[in-house]
């Protein structure tokens, strides 16, 4: 039985640690310069890898819903008929779905990842896995590494670009995917590390992840399709209801006391936000306004706003479209950073430095703790990724949602999973008023003072069940399929398998 | 003059996700319409739709109901449900003498007004009798789409072919001093386009537009509502014609020129607009 840790409790002892980063992460090679780590048969590095039952693989999620990687070193290994597997991928998609077949048939037993969805998420979700889905945040993932938590047996790292020493560039080649800031811990850690490539060149100038860390490369005839690596979403909503959402957001943002000259800001990839992204830009225009920087997932809305001054520096630890991926290999201002270096907490990590985050939610309960995981009927649709990270260091969490979506209210009594602690989110944003957390007595005097629809979250919450009803309640057996983590490692929840 | 008709948004009778949402975009009106936007087949249930949600929900808006037009057989099915609805407004489309005075006639029980739509030639001609033709209209829209097609001309986006219909249903109205709103602006996407049309229509006399698409209302409003500088001055007119009341002069001038009548009224319409929409807080509103 796992210990249900309390994340504040448990906070303390974690603040000053540096995790396992005092160890020597340079690992001894036996390989270390020309093609002596090049590798041209998957099956041959298998082989050497001497992989056994019960070993824990890493793949990083930077080729997104164009990952080939993933499928073809694991189909590769449940040929070999290996058992009781740890994936520790950090996100998983879609097209990962030849994964459900290794989780039946028990070749992998246990999943740790920031994000599942697709098919893979519904076997989890069937309760078909045999030990428990860990999900941990984008920062808790490297501290679980670091802190040794979790060891890693082989990394494998799709690598757009490799020299020959093994040094890998996330920024070029014909399945660029940008910043590969995931893969990073994983290279360093990993007791063996193979870079997974389409593409070698003589010698990289500029690298993401330094060849000292990786202990072969194996050329492929493809990692993926570039196309694949757009989010799902990247398109600004045409929806009124979210137009209008995004302005009300603008408008908190504005009077919240901390919209100044050198703000920082971040924002996903959803419609809502890269709205919010697109009214912020013309209140930066109007009030001459610049920002610090803007970080996280990058969109092309985030690099035309550095093309055009609105932020010096945009630092990057995924690119979610191919703009994106332009603008890292052009742009020096346009930086790539680590996972670690992004949200981890033992690092001096970049969510700390946040102004303000756009952030969604599928519920969220009337003490503003926030459901990214499952979906409103209970199954795994999604996770942290960087939700709980960025809320917990920005100085101004922004929840943007609908009130209502196709009758399905978000404001619930309870929320089914709690991935982000109402703690740390500041702000609900929704079309039919704005609710500020209680504790945050400083944005409620400010926008008092506004014409803002300020609400209170039961007030919104009446509304919403005047509305469309209060959903029955969905039914759970007592089978833990999940264990939630936040990003210290206190479990912050569990998720059940549905009854039916 | 009570209500602020910068913007009205047409929504379709027939689509229950907008209808819910009427009262979040900020129109001053919204106009539930049971005409050109539901097809033949969905007639019957926009209007058990329109009616069931009136009689359910409070929504947070003025609700103005598009019927059918006088000549369909839609017509009086909808009357005949609509105005035993707890509605302030109905709208009537291709709006002639014969057409008033039968709706007129029908909501003679009622405290329901009627909004003019004018979209023929026939209308354009007959727009002030139309509007005279009884205490209940309280103003129009011009519909362009109809009337280009009445006219066999091109509809563009300069409007240029519309110029006679405007500035002949503006002077109408204001002689009447009834509410007169412009045509909507079809393309939703061309918002630097929307903004030049709301631009023209105020400058010939138009209170405000109406509109197709949610997202329009933003810049529909934004144009018809008074400019700060122009609230400044109204203040300024107003607190002037205060003190020049409280010293006993019957005239006064500011800012070296001389304050008339006109002057006073626009000034006190544009501050009574300001007080409405929340620009300015009024006498009792708690500070």
């Amino acid at each position: 039985m796992m210990k249900i840790n309390g994340y504040k409790d448990n906070y303390e002892m974690f603040v000053k640690s540096s995790g396992n980063k005092s160890l020597p992460v340079i690992k001894p090679k036996e390989y270390n310069f020309n093609e002596k780590k090049l590798r041209k048969n998957l099956t041959q590095l298998l082989d050497e890898l001497d992989l056994k039952d019960g070993m824990t693989l890493s793949f990083h999620h930077h080729l997104r819903n164009g990952d080939h990687v993933l499928n073809m070193v694991m189909e590769e290994i449940e040929k070999r008929k290996l058992k009781d597997l740890t994936l520790y991928a950090s996100s998983i998609f879609p097209i990962h779905s030849p994964l459900v077949r290794m989780i039946e048939n028990g070749t992998i037993s246990q999943v740790y990842s920031a994000y599942v969805s697709g098919p893979v998420a519904k076997a989890i979700s069937e309760g078909k896995m045999e030990k428990v889905l860990v999900m941990h945040t984008h920062g808790g993932r490297v501290r679980i590494i670091e802190m040794g938590e979790v060891t890693i047996d082989v990394a494998f790292i799709g690598a757009p670009t490799c020299d020959l020493f093994g040094n890998i560039s996330g920024k070029i080649g014909k399945n660029a995917c940008g910043a590969i800031g995931y893969a990073v811990t994983d290279a360093q850690y990993a007791k063996k590390s193979v870079a997974i490539t389409d593409n070698i060149v003589e010698g990289l100038a500029n690298y993401d992840i330094d060849g000292k860390y990786i202990d072969y490369i194996l050329k492929v005839n493809s990692i993926g399709d570039a196309q694949g690596i757009v989010s799902g979403t990247t398109q600004i909503t045409k929806n009124p209801i979210g137009l209008k959402i995004a302005r009300l957001t603008t408008e908190v943002i504005k009077n919240s006391g901390y919209f100044v000259n050198g703000f920082s800001f971040q924002t996903g990839a959803g419609g809502i936000s890269l709205a919010v992204a697109k009214y912020l830009k013309d209140l930066m225009k109007e009030t001459n306004i610049k920002g610090s920087f803007a970080s996280g997932g990058i969109t092309s809305y985030l690099v035309e706003m550095l093309e055009e001054g609105y932020f010096e520096k945009l630092f990057d630890v995924q690119c979610f479209d191919l703009e994106a991926v332009r603008s890292i290999r052009d742009n020096g201002n346009h930086i790539p950073i680590s996972a670690s270096k992004y949200a981890n907490i033992n690092d001096d990590c970049v969510v700390n430095d946040l102004d303000f985050v756009i952030l969604g939610a599928t519920e969220i309960d009337l003490h503003f703790n926030v459901n990214v995981t499952t979906s409103s009927t209970g199954e795994i649709m999604g996770g942290s990724g960087g939700h709980s990270d960025t809320s917990y260091g920005s100085k101004v969490t922004i929840v943007v949602s609908q009130l209502f979506n196709a009758r399905i209210p978000v404001i619930k009594d309870q929320v089914i999973c709690k991935t982000t602690p109402g703690e740390t989110v500041d702000v609900l944003v929704t079309e039919r008023g704005i609710a500020i957390n209680p504790l945050r007595l400083d944005l409620i005097e400010r926008l008092k003072k506004t014409n803002l629809p300020l609400k209170t979250i039961r007030e919104l919450k009446a509304i919403s069940d005047e509305l469309v009803g209060i959903p029955q309640e969905i039914p759970f057996t007592d089978q833990v399929i999940a264990v939630v983590e936040y990003r210290d490692g206190s479990v912050i929840d569990f998720i059940y398998k549905k009854a039916l | 003059m009570n209500k602020i008709y910068r913007s009205m948004l047409f929504m379709p009778g027939n689509n229950p996700g907008m209808l819910q949402s009427a009262d979040i975009f900020d129109a001053d009106s919204v106009i539930f319409d049971l005409e050109d936007s539901v097809s033949i087949e969905e007639k019957d249930s926009a209007l058990i739709l329109v009616t069931e949600l009136m009689k359910s929900i409070q929504l947070n808006a003025n609700i103005v109901i598009r019927i059918n037009p006088y000549d369909t057989a839609f017509y009086q099915t909808d009357l005949d449900l609509i105005k035993q609805l707890n509605i302030n407004t109905i709208l009537l489309p291709k709006a002639s003498l014969q057409s008033m005075k039968d709706l007129d006639s029908q909501l003679e029980k009622t405290n329901i007004n009627i909004f003019a739509l004018i979209e023929t030639a026939q209308g354009i001609e007959d727009v002030y009798e139309i509007l005279k033709s009884t205490s209940r209209c309280v103003g129009l829209i011009l519909g362009g789409e109809d009337l280009s097609v009445d006219l066999n001309c091109e509809r563009t986006k300069e409007g240029t072919e519309l110029f006679y219909a405007r500035t002949r249903v503006v002077n109408a109205a204001k002689a009447l001093k009834k509410i007169v709103v412009d045509t909507p602006f079809t393309d939703t996407i061309d918002e630097m386009g929307l903004k030049n049309d709301c631009l023209t229509a105020r400058k010939l006399g138009f209170d405000g537009k109406a509109s197709i698409n949610p997202r329009q209302i933003d810049i529909i409003n934004t144009v018809f509502s008074p400019s700060e500088k122009e609230i400044k001055f109204a203040l300024r007119v107003i607190d002037a014609k205060n003190l020049a009341l409280e010293n006993g002069l019957g005239v006064f001038s500011l800012d070296g020129k001389m304050v008339d009548l006109p002057v006073i009224k626009r000034a006190e319409f544009i501050v009574h607009t300001a007080v409405k929409i929340g620009l300015i807080k009024g006498e009792n509103d708690e500070n």
